[in-house]
């Protein structure tokens, strides 16, 4: 398959939605490449790409609704899809909670497209692995890592006129450098939308420093510690705390944003006044398609701003129900920090750890959003603003929602993505104080 | 690594991130009936294999894959969703230059297979410019045309989607009555449908089914603001429909009253004793934190046996292959070597694709390798690893143990855990009698929350019911429990195992691995053990 142009893509779900008898009919168009190459030991594992292009077609007669979906695109087709959908929407049981197609939107186009980055060649993705692999080799270290980039096109439509199309591009670079004993690891990852601005060379050399400079590591008490995150190290615990932000699971009383006695804290002052968070479509570094996964409209939406909780995230029908106003559910998460750098931040640390990375990030109580999880391939201990010594890794036992009540200092944000999460996020490295690490790992 | 729990924060919110297997065509209900037929798969097969072997290939194998799912996901009195998938496609590997290349395509015209063919040539050559050394292959005898086929007795396609959404509905309707405030119940049924060739002379046909029925009950007290959540104790399988009959032969009841399932799972029954638990949780006691002997029954035992064993005896993650994502495993080949005692005496582990009823079980993994049995850690001994064909010279076997998979015809096949279970104790041994000799313990059922380092060291796990033991008895369930191992350290600490008769399985439908990811489905069995000494934490916070 190829990127479909805006018209070609139209032409298609115009196409299925005249096809369709029901009473109301939308249909998504996605399609793309996917390009990735995979190395550890030194030495290329895999490579390789996938085409995909799938077209959806969801219908509803009353309150039945029925999907499906073809990935091929003649007229035949199209009109066999249709037929299916109303098929199972026929059989299907009626859906109290049915809520109709969504009106016709306007949506304002985002920069979620880079030409570069959808001209990725194979030799380009070889050319990252060699540059990861070549000075490892050299230094007696060992690469792992894995570099993907997508080019893809969305297209939306539905019979009551609404129309969307857009297309996107990103690469997503990890690598992992470990010392051939074993005894040191260090990391590094970067998400971009544009690839002129990753450059493997230079990136390397942060996972090379971090593999020689954690050999050796000293082990610390567990305890509270003043840490030093780095951005990819908090993106999963405050990603994670973002699905406590349902408000139907809030108005239920099982999220940590549910009220006791009912009803949620929507307008309460929840965190440190220095955390704003928002949700951007149109942000330069991290924007998104401007629609969410309902079609709907996304908007610049603040989600906590100095502190207050300004943003639960309604579903269509739950929103109808409370008598709300449904919005496009956010595609990034953008927290607000200054202008310094993680070693910025460690210069103005007195007694403190600094953590490359978390990992296996799971939820322990949900009632108070507790996470565990380990520090990995990269702690150090910070004495009087600069690293001291590599520490062994720690398990935390935390809650982001007591972490971003414990703030000391916020530095500027950085986008990361979290193979997790939902979301592409903007986030800053972060100094927290009191973070309670319980127990030690003897992981390398 | 264990995928996130699929119900996320309390239950809701079904999401993309949630259903990793997924993918594929939405097709009609119908359609999960109907098969390839044998004869044409080894046209296809063929057509691949011989333009593999003309384009150079000095091996080919080919995975001719239709991947069936159906979900049927219900919350209290409502239908969220059906949905009915199908992929399918062929999946082609070689070796040319000493070299694995793969190519796939969802085009099953001759010409289109045979161009994957030659893809899979041609990038495996390029690729062989920069491999350092050439693959070893284990050799595998071919096998001929041969069949297999999970042993189920209802075929869970075959079930009318009325019927499964009666099913959840009286199930939702059951906890409700016994005062959930909520309830999400959810049916996933899988049928894969794998033929495989290779130039070894196999040509294997498989259909696979396994299925999983999940619920989170959910308890809300509004007045204190609390809430808790009761996860179902069914297991995932490797069977069909029948797993849902709620045979009493397959009911056990533990010591302290608490009811678990064997091969057979009556969910409505579970569905109401979760509602009950869940708001006696609301109210139980908080633990306190110390040092505790654990009794861990094998409904909750299975996922630590999954994290801090059955991962780090991969051999691709011990020689480093998924040091970037994964992570790597403490248990490196020296230890193997040098007869590492990972365990007490008491603990025998072994791994298998070929137990009734289990996730792994197949007749031939995904690279023709004819499935087995074998030990991981002998009377508490480090022994031997999981392999696939290019890793087993690395331990001097001469064959593979068959640990092949690939969860998709476009996904590379390559090494999965297989099921690993913990061998019953040898001397006869109940729930029963074990809580006898227990002074300061802690009663475990149910999995939850778990977390695991790269290496596989420190581990923490919660559960779904604690209860306390004092003296030989359940006293009072306790709630806000969670215990830390350090892996070596807690199987060392294993003090008993139940008998044979106490063996029963858990599993993990979506165990996730590699880059770009893939999903298996692994069960792990065992009687219920002890555990002495274990280091437990209170997981209570207060946000003010």
């Amino acid at each position: 398959m190829s990127i479909y142009t805006e018209e070609q893509a139209k032409a298609i779900l115009d196409k299925a939605i005249k096809a369709s008898k029901a009473d109301q009919c939308s249909a998504t168009l996605n399609g793309g490449f996917n390009g990735n190459i995979r190395y550890a030991l030194n030495s290329v594992s895999t490579s390789g790409r996938v085409s995909d292009c799938d077209l959806a077609v969801e219908v509803a007669f009353g309150k039945r609704v029925g999907t499906a979906t073809i990935n091929s695109f003649d007229d035949a087709s199209i009109e066999a899809v249709v037929r299916r959908a109303e098929e199972l929407a026929r059989l299907a049981p009626e859906n109290p909670e049915f809520v109709p197609a969504i009106d016709k939107q306007a949506y304002k186009a985002s920069g979620t497209f880079s030409e570069k980055t959808a001209a990725i060649t194979p030799e380009y993705r070889a050319g990252v692995a060699a540059a990861c692999i070549e000075p490892c080799r050299k230094d007696k270290l060992v690469a792992a890592g894995f570099f993907t980039d997508s080019q893809a096109f969305s297209a939306i439509a539905n019979s009551k006129g609404n129309f969307g199309y857009q297309k996107t591009s990103g690469v997503d670079f990890t690598c992992t450098v470990r010392t051939e004993d074993g005894h040191g690891s260090g990391w590094v990852a970067r998400n971009l939308g544009d690839v002129t601005k990753f450059d493997a060379k230079s990136e390397i050399q942060t996972a090379i420093r971090k593999a020689k400079g954690s050999v050796d590591a000293k082990a610390l008490e567990p305890g509270k510690y003043t840490v030093i995150m780095e951005p990819a190290a908090s993106a999963g615990l405050i990603s994670f705390m973002m699905f406590g932000f349902d408000a139907r699971q809030s108005d239920e009383g099982r999220s940590f944003l549910s009220k006791k006695g009912g009803g949620n804290k929507l307008g309460e002052k929840l965190f440190d006044e220095r955390v704003t968070m928002y949700a951007d479509p149109w942000d330069e570094q991290s924007a998104v398609l401007p629609w969410d996964n309902d079609g709907l409209a996304r908007e610049r939406t603040p989600i906590v701003t100095n502190g207050k909780v300004e943003y639960l995230q309604y579903s269509r029908y739950w929103a109808q129900k409370q008598g709300k106003k449904a919005i496009g559910q956010p595609g990034n998460l953008i927290m607000a920090g200054g202008d310094k750098s993680t070693m910025d931040l460690v210069k103005g640390t007195k007694k403190g750890v600094l953590v490359t990375r978390t990992w296996y990030i799971r939820l322990v109580d949900p009632q108070t959003v507790l996470l565990t999880g380990l520090t990995r391939d990269g702690t150090f201990y910070i004495e009087d603003g600069e690293i001291k010594y590599p520490i062994k890794n720690f398990r935390f036992n935390e809650s982001p929602a007591i972490m971003l009540n414990n703030i000391e200092e916020i530095g500027k944000p950085v986008r990361v993505a979290d193979d997790e999460s939902p979301f592409v996020m903007m986030i800053p490295p972060l100094k927290i104080r009191d973070f309670t690490f319980s127990s030690l790992s003897d992981a390398v | 690594m264990e995928r996130r729990n699929f119900l996320k924060m309390t239950g809701i919110g079904l999401g993309s991130l949630l259903l990793p297997a997924m993918h594929g065509r939405v097709i009609a209900a119908e359609a999960l009936l109907s098969k390839l037929d044998v004869a044409t798969k080894k046209k296809f097969a063929d057509i691949a294999l011989n333009a593999a072997k003309s384009g150079g290939a000095s091996y080919c194998d080919v995975r001719i894959g239709r991947y069936l799912r159906q979900f049927v996901i219900t919350r209290e009195d409502k239908v969220q969703n059906v949905v009915n998938t199908e992929s399918s496609g062929i999946g082609i590997r070689v070796i040319a230059n000493g070299t694995w290349g793969f190519a796939a395509t969802s085009d099953m015209s001759p010409d289109a297979i045979a161009r994957a063919a030659k893809e899979a040539v041609a990038i495996a050559k390029a690729n062989s410019k920069i491999q350092a050394k050439p693959v070893e292959l284990a050799p595998v005898k071919g096998v001929g045309e041969v069949s297999w086929t999970t042993p189920i007795v209802k075929n869970s396609m075959e079930v009318p989607i009325k019927d499964k959404v009666d099913l959840l509905l009286g199930v939702n309707a059951a906890a409700m009555q016994a005062g959930a405030s909520f309830i999400n119940s959810i049916l996933f049924l899988v049928n894969e449908q794998k033929y495989f060739a290779s130039t070894d002379g196999s040509y294997i046909d498989q259909d696979v089914h396994r299925i999983w029925a999940p619920m989170q009950v959910t308890a809300v007290d509004q007045k204190t603001g609390k809430f808790r959540i009761r996860a179902g104790l069914s297991a995932p399988r490797g069977m069909g429909f029948e797993y849902l009959d709620g045979n009493k032969a397959d009911k056990v009841e533990l010591p302290g009253g608490a009811i678990v399932y064997g091969n057979s799972y009556d969910m409505k029954e579970d569905a109401i004793a979760a509602a009950k638990q869940a708001k006696e949780k609301l109210t139980a006691q908080s633990v306190k934190p110390g040092k505790y002997d654990l009794m861990l029954d094998p409904s909750h035992l299975w996922l630590t046996i999954h994290e801090s064993v059955g991962h780090p005896l991969e051999l691709d993650r011990v020689l480093g292959y998924e040091a970037n994502y994964a992570g790597t495993s403490f248990a490196t080949l020296d230890k193997w070597r040098d007869k590492f005692k990972y365990g007490s005496d008491k603990v025998t582990i072994f791994a298998d694709k070929v137990q009734k009823g289990t996730l792994g079980a197949v007749g031939y993994d995904d690279e023709g390798v004819k499935t087995q049995r074998w030990d991981l850690i002998k009377d508490g001994t480090l022994v031997n690893y999981q392999v696939i064909r290019d890793q087993a010279h690395i331990l001097g076997l001469k064959e593979s143990q068959g640990c092949c998979y690939a969860d998709s015809w476009s996904s590379v096949q390559f090494q999965r855990m297989a099921n690993v279970s913990l061998a019953p104790g040898k001397e006869a041994m109940s729930p029963a009698d074990m809580i006898k000799g227990i002074e300061n313990g802690i009663y475990i059922i149910g999995d939850g929350s778990f977390s695991i380092d790269q290496q596989r060291y420190n581990a923490q796990f919660g559960g779904q019911l604690f209860y306390e033991i004092k003296n030989g008895k359940v006293t009072q369930p306790l709630e806000d429990v969670a215990y830390q191992i350090r892996t070596p350290e807690f199987w060392n600490s294993c003090a008993a195992v139940c008998d044979e008769k106490d063996f029963r399985f858990g599993g993990s439908f979506f165990d996730g691995k590699g880059q770009p990811g893939q999903v298996s489905a692994v069960s792990h069995g065992s009687s219920t053990a002890r555990f002495n000494g274990a280091n437990v934490i209170n997981t209570a916070r207060s946000l003010g």
